[in-house]
């Protein structure tokens, strides 16, 4: 595979220059420049990742694990290349661990299927926090439904932190799995998952993490959280969407059920017995998304080169210049105030309902986020509807946050 | 695009001065709408007498357009038969989802003010909200309708 090298001259981080491998950034919205502050509800694309899975398609597609020819080799080669490059990023011990998935959502509901819902009896319990994003919390509605389990709910503070000493009361001897997101897609609030961790091991309580917000900010090691299932997302991590990746502690997923019978996840088939593949294809049944894991690998190779700790250091210093402009205009409060953030802003305007900015930011050439962000309990906390939310990626600049600022004050003359 | 097409002075007017907001308890006819992508939610409250309806009042919270929308209709609607009612609720759904709709100024009074919000996909079930709602309240076919 040829290389996909970010173009970074020197060790000085280079906006601009990183700007350049993203061909979607350079275009003008309703006359404005754009100015892409979505990047958690999608990242965008450098050339890199575009070309290679242009490449892929153009010069070595075939189906996996099928053929002996030549293509079909080149296919699998890249299909498992990419599982390994995986397994290198989030420092799992094996590529047995890593299983593609849809993306975030297809990969909790992987766990709910295959671990929690045969594993789970009336009066057994799960725990989740009040931060978490619906795709951590349907799946489990659903198992308790099926299985008479009961959902628990870590209550958060007005800032937005998950309460550590409630959830260490939550946990007992009916707590059969954990579920955290790792980092709040609507608050941008960073969870301290290792210490939720130890004490659920404590306990012998395994722990799923929602890595979709967290895997493109900083670096991950699914070893060192000595987590039991870590779920994130291609398309949050400027990889295609449709793709995927569950990690899960190899005795697990040995342990668990196939979760969807096909192609691909068996070994032999007759009518009277069908003995399942072995990891990771076990769970993979049906032709997989093989471009889609070409291009996650290649975005994992993009995010390597830039240095996943010069990302995050960059996304932090963007993450105070923004909430220092934000918090300067006039009747703007920002939603979501840990310590410990990830690139997220939510804020509301008093007087101006959060739909109303979205559209006049818009007119600027601005794209931020405003609703719920599938995140309903989280507004039902803070007894608002909806909120406004820029996030941040590294390719982000000083000058669109400036941007952002000059389109609120806009919104305010329109409205108020 | 232009902004001032869509947040034109009458709906900056009606959603900083919304008329006919508060609730109407009891009512002859009443239901709740909600937009679940944006979190709009109102009531709409209507008293008849017979055909015709006497007075509209609404309630909830919701962005410019939904509000301005929803005052605009408390206007529009009052002293007209159902049937009249009827007549306009599809005469607003036109102005708002038909692009070649030419709006009749005469019939729509001050509604014409919502004829930007075609021009902004994403706004329209903001300002058709509370006329799902009112007709819902009207022909009593639930006691709560949603966007979605």
């Amino acid at each position: 595979m040829s290389a996909v090298r970010p173009h970074l001259a020197s060790a000085r981080w280079d906006v601009e220059a990183i700007r350049r491998d993203f061909p979607v950034l350079h275009q003008s919205v309703n006359g404005h420049p754009l100015v892409y502050l979505d990047s958690a509800a999608s990242s965008q694309r450098p050339r890199q990742v575009i070309d290679a899975i242009s490449r892929y398609y153009e010069q070595d597609h075939a189906n996996v694990h099928r053929g002996v020819h030549t293509l079909s080799q080149r296919a699998t080669d890249a299909f498992e290349g990419a599982r390994e490059s995986v397994r290198r990023f989030i420092g799992a011990r094996s590529t047995k661990e890593v299983i593609f998935v849809r993306g975030t959502t297809e990969a909790i509901n992987l766990v709910a299927a295959s671990f929690a819902r045969p594993r789970l009896q009336a009066g057994d319990e799960i725990i989740i926090s009040a931060l978490e994003h619906h795709a951590n919390i349907v799946p489990w509605q659903l198992v308790c439904e099926q299985t008479g389990a009961k959902l628990k709910v870590i209550p958060i503070s007005q800032e937005g932190e998950v309460d550590f000493d409630a959830f260490q009361s939550l946990l007992s001897a009916r707590t059969k799995l954990v579920a955290l997101a790792h980092v709040s897609n609507a608050l941008g609030t960073v969870v301290p998952v290792k210490r939720f961790i130890d004490v659920a091991h404590k306990h012998g309580v395994p722990v799923l993490l929602d890595g979709a917000q967290a895997v493109p900010h900083a670096k991950v090691d699914v070893q060192a959280l000595d987590c039991d299932f870590y779920c994130f997302s291609g398309h949050k991590m400027c990889g295609p969407t449709g793709i995927g990746v569950l990690y899960g502690r190899e005795a697990l997923l040995n342990a668990m059920p196939p979760w969807q019978g096909g192609g691909d996840m068996i070994l032999a088939v007759t009518f009277e017995k069908t003995t399942f593949n072995q990891l990771p294809w076990k769970f993979e049944a049906g032709t997989p998304d093989i471009a889609g894991a070409v291009g996650l690998a290649a975005a994992i190779d993009y995010l390597e080169n830039l240095g996943m700790d010069r990302i995050a250091a960059y996304e932090q210093e963007l993450l105070h210049y923004a909430t220092a402009a934000l918090q300067k205009v006039a009747g703007l409060r920002i939603v979501g105030t840990a310590p410990e953030k990830a690139g997220v802003v939510s804020f509301v305007l008093e007087g101006i309902h959060p739909h109303d900015i979205g559209t006049i930011l818009d007119a600027e050439g601005v794209a931020i986020r405003t609703g719920h962000h599938c995140a309903m309990p989280v507004m039902d906390f803070f007894s608002i509807p909806a909120t406004a939310r820029a996030s941040l990626a590294f390719y982000n600049t000083r000058a669109e946050i400036d941007a952002l600022v000059h389109a609120l004050e806009r919104a305010r003359a329109v409205l108020l | 695009m232009d902004l001032k097409d869509l947040y034109r002075d009458v709906i900056v007017d009606h959603n900083r001065h919304p008329r006919n907001f508060g609730k109407l308890e009891p009512a002859d006819a009443h239901a709740d709408g909600h937009n679940p992508l944006c979190g709009d939610k109102l009531t709409v409250y209507a008293n008849l007498d017979g055909e015709r309806v006497r007075e509209v009042k609404f309630h909830g919270s919701g962005c410019a357009i939904s509000v301005a929308s929803a005052s605009l209709l408390t206007e529009a609607v009052r002293g007209k038969t159902l049937t009249e009612v009827d007549k306009l609720y599809e005469e607003v759904h036109d102005l708002l989802t038909k692009q070649d709709a030419v709006p009749d100024i005469a019939a729509l009074g001050k509604l014409a003010a919502l004829s930007g919000v075609r021009e902004f996909p994403a706004r329209v079930k903001c300002a058709s909200l509370c006329w799902h709602t009112l007709h819902a309240a009207l022909h009593r076919e639930a006691d709560s309708v949603t966007t979605e």
